[in-house]
């Protein structure tokens, strides 16, 4: 069977259609709170050009974003905020763990110093280095660009996997000195949210 | 011309059980806490130091021959000519409480609640003593050598959101 097209039309799915739009228009949300912020800024910047991947527009009212790097340190005061700036971002969207302290804490091992976002919110790549050079980083945005190319559809489905619905590293991973104080229980900090 | 060493001096004769050394001619005062505020306003109203640097603590546990756990240390300076004086207050559980610096010097408000944020020493008249840095429902006071470096699971226990949540 053979249906007559002319050149200039192409058939696709809508779920890859709607993927191709989306990994070429990532919008970043810079939540840059240490030196790797500094190396997001000069990916953005004229020399690394983010713009060629279509992912330059930093905006920084997460209600306009669909990507949220997180450059840098995540304190535990912060976190709340960190997590309401997720949650305020609209679907479909993507979070890429920049450097080793956003990542895993990095050599701040201490008491205020969140281990890892990956624990605390849904995290899709991650960007080793300290900082990672702005290679790495467009390294990274390519890497999701692929993989939101590979499994998008345009409901968003792909969101719900259950591989999707779980932290990545389980909170036993680090040991807990002594017993969590009662202030500071989950849920305590709800009214920070 | 006020020497700080003259100033150390006149605080010994003002005030019983102030002691006073010097390292590389820097000048420190070792005070009683009672004695804490007059001699502050007296450094202040009539040796002329006139800027009150800093006001910090050190947690003498474990420290080789300490008999006080803690010491709060406030660091003045005098601007007309760039002379400096340390003040030591040395304060043992469960008396951890100073009077506070703040009539004398407004700055004095912030160091202050860090003082009692990191160590848990109490100030009374300060007029706004809260936590400045660790969030207002944190129970401990991290500086203190008692307090194990890696927390007791505060960094730990928040809400975990998913994405079926957000």
């Amino acid at each position: 069977m053979a249906i007559e097209l002319p050149d200039n039309v192409v058939v696709s799915k809508l779920d890859e259609l709607a993927s191709w739009c989306r990994k070429n228009s990532l919008w970043p949300m810079p939540f840059a709170t240490a030196c790797c912020g500094i190396e997001l800024m000069a990916t953005g910047a004229s020399r690394h050009d983010l713009a060629r991947f279509g992912a330059e527009v930093f905006r920084f009212s997460p209600r306009q974003c669909d990507l949220m790097i997180v450059a840098g340190r995540v304190v535990m005061k912060m976190l709340p905020v960190l997590q309401r700036i997720w949650q305020q971002m609209h679907e479909p969207k993507w979070c890429i763990s920049m450097g080793a302290c956003a990542s895993t804490g990095g050599v701040f091992d201490t008491y205020a110093v969140v281990q890892g976002i990956d624990r605390f919110i849904p995290v899709d790549m991650y960007v080793p280095g300290c900082p990672p050079r702005p290679e790495q980083l467009i390294q990274a945005i390519m890497d999701l660009q692929d993989k939101i190319q590979r499994e998008g559809t345009i409901m968003g489905d792909e969101f719900s996997t259950q591989a999707r619905q779980q932290p990545k590293r389980a909170l036993v991973e680090l040991p807990i000195i002594g017993r969590p104080s009662a202030a500071c229980v989950r849920g305590t900090y709800e009214g920070l949210r | 011309m006020n020497r700080p060493h003259e100033v150390a001096q006149a605080i010994l004769s003002r005030c019983q059980g102030a002691t006073t050394s010097s390292f590389r001619d820097q000048c420190r005062v070792q005070v009683p806490a009672e004695h804490l505020l007059d001699v502050l306003r007296y450094v202040k109203q009539e040796a002329g130091f006139d800027l009150l640097v800093d006001i910090t603590c050190v947690d003498y546990l474990h420290y080789r021959d300490a008999t006080e756990r803690f010491g709060v240390v406030y660091l003045l300076a005098r601007t007309e000519s760039a002379e400096r004086l340390t003040l030591r207050v040395m304060l043992s559980e469960p008396q951890l409480e100073l009077p506070s610096a703040v009539p004398l010097w407004e700055g004095a408000n912030w160091m202050e609640r860090e003082v009692y944020d990191m160590f848990g020493i109490s100030f009374q008249g300060h007029p706004d003593l809260r936590r400045i840095l660790m969030p207002e429902a944190f129970t401990a006071h991290p500086l203190r050598k008692d307090y194990p470096l890696q927390g007791r699971g505060e960094r730990h226990n928040f809400p975990v959101l998913t994405r079926a949540e957000a």
